[in-house]
């Protein structure tokens, strides 16, 4: 299991306006993770943590790339990200998938607006590198066009691979109607970019018919690693309260206060760390307790579940 | 293969009531077999779970201890992929590749062989660009266990003597299945299973993960199945889990798949009429030690399945694997005990284990 990668900026470049791209390596240098098209690198940022598209090949990399727009009125990620420098060093949890390639697709049909074209990278990658068929429609305004020369370099190398680029997102639109109706059967499509844009993409191919099963979007800002809400939970035996902030678990908040609770997966899904709850509303997030459990409300996970309200009372 | 029921490995004959003072007589063979043995049972009774952990951490037994590594090489390594090598050339259908899965089988390939190099750094070498020439898809391996010398470019298969997944097969002792995931759904598109415990690998190929446990009483209710594949879903690469299983295989006999049945199924009656000491070193508690890993670039799922077997009469030389064996046999329900197929031995194998203490 590999815990927290530290990584050192070897390189900074700017890819298009306000998009800055930031080379990551270890600090002697030696492989990385390989990690799976599509995937994101969470990055430990001043605040909550970031995940942001690796944009380079995944197998055995010597380096991690990822290209960061900034965002002058978001969360402060992406500001932090463009204030790096070489030789800076980060945080970062190894890859995570989450927009993976389908083994059987007949071909990938990749449409990206914007920033939303960093997931797109590491998939033509990988389809350079196993013969697969793609396409890429990538909208962009004008200046911020990040990667484009790379695009169009990796998709010259497929057979029948071709890339069209579109000044915005009414000429992505308009486009569409006819892309969607000309793919070969068993074509899988995968949109990124902002969420207007995903949605209409994913109506146009609704109405043309395509099943649910067939289309990926990446939404930006979305993480697996939900970090919660913080609560207290009070433990009758002791007497005591312990806070569980945001990012923390309920199993490692009791541990740190010396409660020992079994565990095994840590996933939600072995039941080994289930307990007893005698007040408060949990908010269950395993997959072990059944509905019926759920309902009843008088026990929780605690390695990965939370509390509904501020407060939660277990007989610990 | 033998058609008979036999114990290779073991050269001394012993009764019950010696078996707990015969640890002299052992041979270090069978000391390290035993030493490295990952006896399952945490508990006097057991019930099927989704009993996953996060793999890589060593467990200590009272005779040694098992799991450090996600591909362990024993003392078995050079006999059991002899055995593999020779049910494949008999029965080329224990081995299959869908397609789809050559990037998943090719990425198998190089994460088992980067385990085998870090877990055996002086008997197994995995060199990236071995000519220095910047080619980073070029590789070598080198497995002196074998003597082996392997030079390859990672996803040419002209490259490799057999297909991938099958070479890989023949540097670990693990059987392998690869699962594809899509539709919301985990198939077993790919695999190379010789060792299988009365299942069928050619049988089962391109069938979904639910499909293949359907035949298993309790669990559905349990939820056990839907719980193991919403979680198999999940997995993340990087994050290796694994859990065990375990049945008894009458002789040490890896191979008791489904296609052998004529050749093991007697057994289940001949074992009635030996008398103890035979019984006592023919029964084995058989262990499978299963890692579930991602792949980290195809996003398949890796299932591999490692299997162990302790005759009783060596099982029985650790008392605290014969009480907890023998209380977890005498508990066990009817139902599971017939679906493991062990219903008509396993109250025998119960008492001689109760029979077998140091104090009889
Ligand atoms: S540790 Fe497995 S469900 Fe919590």
């Amino acid at each position: 299991m590999i815990a927290t990668l530290k990584l050192v900026v070897t390189a900074v470049e700017d890819a298009a306006r306000d998009i800055r791209t930031v080379t990551l390596a270890t600090p002697d240098g030696g492989e990385l993770p390989s990690f799976v098209p599509g995937s994101h690198l969470v990055v430990e940022c001043e605040g909550p943590a970031n995940a942001y598209s690796l944009v380079s090949d995944g197998v055995l990399p010597e380096h991690y790339r990822i290209s960061v727009l900034r965002v002058p009125d978001g969360a402060g990620g992406s500001r932090w990200i463009h204030d790096l420098g070489v030789g800076d060093t980060v945080s970062a949890l190894p890859p995570r998938s989450a927009f993976a390639p389908v083994a059987t697709a007949t071909k990938h049909l990749l449409i990206a607006g914007g920033i939303g074209v960093t997931p797109m990278l590491s998939h033509l990658h990988a389809a350079r590198r196993w013969g697969r068929r793609v396409q890429l429609l990538y909208a962009f305004r004008d200046g911020y066009g990040a990667h484009v020369a790379d695009v169009e370099e990796l998709v010259a190398a497929l057979p029948g691979g071709c890339v069209e680029l579109l000044s915005d997102r009414a000429a992505l639109l308009g486009r569409l109607g006819e892309v969607l109706g000309t793919q070969p059967l068993g074509t899988h499509l995968y949109v990124c970019g902002p969420g207007a844009m995903i949605d209409a993409v994913l109506a146009a191919a609704q109405a043309g018919g395509w099943p649910a099963s067939r289309l990926h979007a990446e939404r930006f800002g979305v993480d697996a690693l939900d970090p919660g809400e913080p609560f207290s939970v009070t433990l009758t035996g002791s007497g005591s309260t312990v806070d569980v902030p945001s990012g923390v678990s309920l199993l490692d908040a009791l541990d740190g206060a010396g409660v020992a609770v079994p565990r095994l997966c840590r996933q939600g899904v072995c039941g080994e760390c289930r307990i007893p709850v005698t007040a408060g509303t949990p908010l269950h997030r395993d997959l072990f307790l059944t509905d019926e459990e759920r309902r009843a409300g008088d026990a929780v996970m605690a390695c990965v579940s939370r509390s509904l309200g501020p407060t939660l009372e277990v007989p610990l | 293969m033998t058609t008979a029921p036999a114990t290779p490995t073991s050269t001394r004959t012993s009764t019950p009531t010696s078996a707990a003072s015969a640890e002299a007589a052992l041979t270090p063979h069978q000391d390290a077999l035993i030493a490295g043995f990952p006896f399952p049972f945490v508990a006097d009774r057991y019930r099927y779970s989704t009993n996953v952990e996060p793999a890589g951490t060593s467990v200590p037994t009272p005779a040694g201890q098992w799991g450090a590594a996600v591909v362990e090489v024993d003392v078995e390594y050079r006999a059991e992929l002899a055995e593999r090598a020779a049910i494949l050339r008999r029965d080329p259908g224990r081995h299959a590749v869908l397609p789809h899965m050559h990037a998943a089988a090719w990425d198998t390939l190089l994460t088992l062989l980067r385990e085998l190099a870090a877990a055996h750094p002086d008997r197994m070498r995995l060199t990236r660009d071995p000519a220095g020439t910047g080619a980073r898809d070029g590789w070598r391996w080198e497995n002196d266990l074998l003597g082996v010398v392997q030079e390859f470019t990672y996803g040419d298969d002209t490259t490799l003597p057999t297909e991938p997944l099958a070479w890989i097969a023949g540097q670990v002792q693990e059987d392998i299945v690869l699962l594809d995931q899509r539709n919301d759904s985990l198939w077993g598109d790919a695999g190379v299973v010789t060792f299988a415990a009365d299942w069928s690998f050619g049988f089962d190929v391109g069938m979904s993960f639910l499909e293949i446990h359907g035949p298993v009483p309790r669990l559905r209710e349990m939820g056990v199945i839907t719980r193991a594949h919403e979680f198999l879903k999940r997995l993340q690469p990087h994050q290796p889990y694994r859990r065990t299983n375990w049945t008894l295989t009458i002789g040490r006999r890896l191979d008791v798949s489904t296609e052998l049945y004529p050749e093991w199924g007697p057994d289940r009656a001949m074992i009635a009429d030996v008398d103890d000491a035979t019984f006592g070193r023919l029964v084995h508690l058989r262990v499978e030690v299963q890692h579930l890993i991602r792949l980290p670039e195809s996003a398949a799922i890796c299932f591999l399945i490692r299997t162990y077997l302790l005759p009783l009469e060596q099982l029985a030389t650790v008392d605290a694997w014969r009480l907890r064996t023998a209380a977890v046999l005498e508990d066990l329900p009817e139902d599971m005990a017939d679906y493991k197929g062990i219903i008509k031995y396993r109250d025998r194998a119960a008492a001689w284990l109760r029979a077998a203490g140091p104090g009889r």
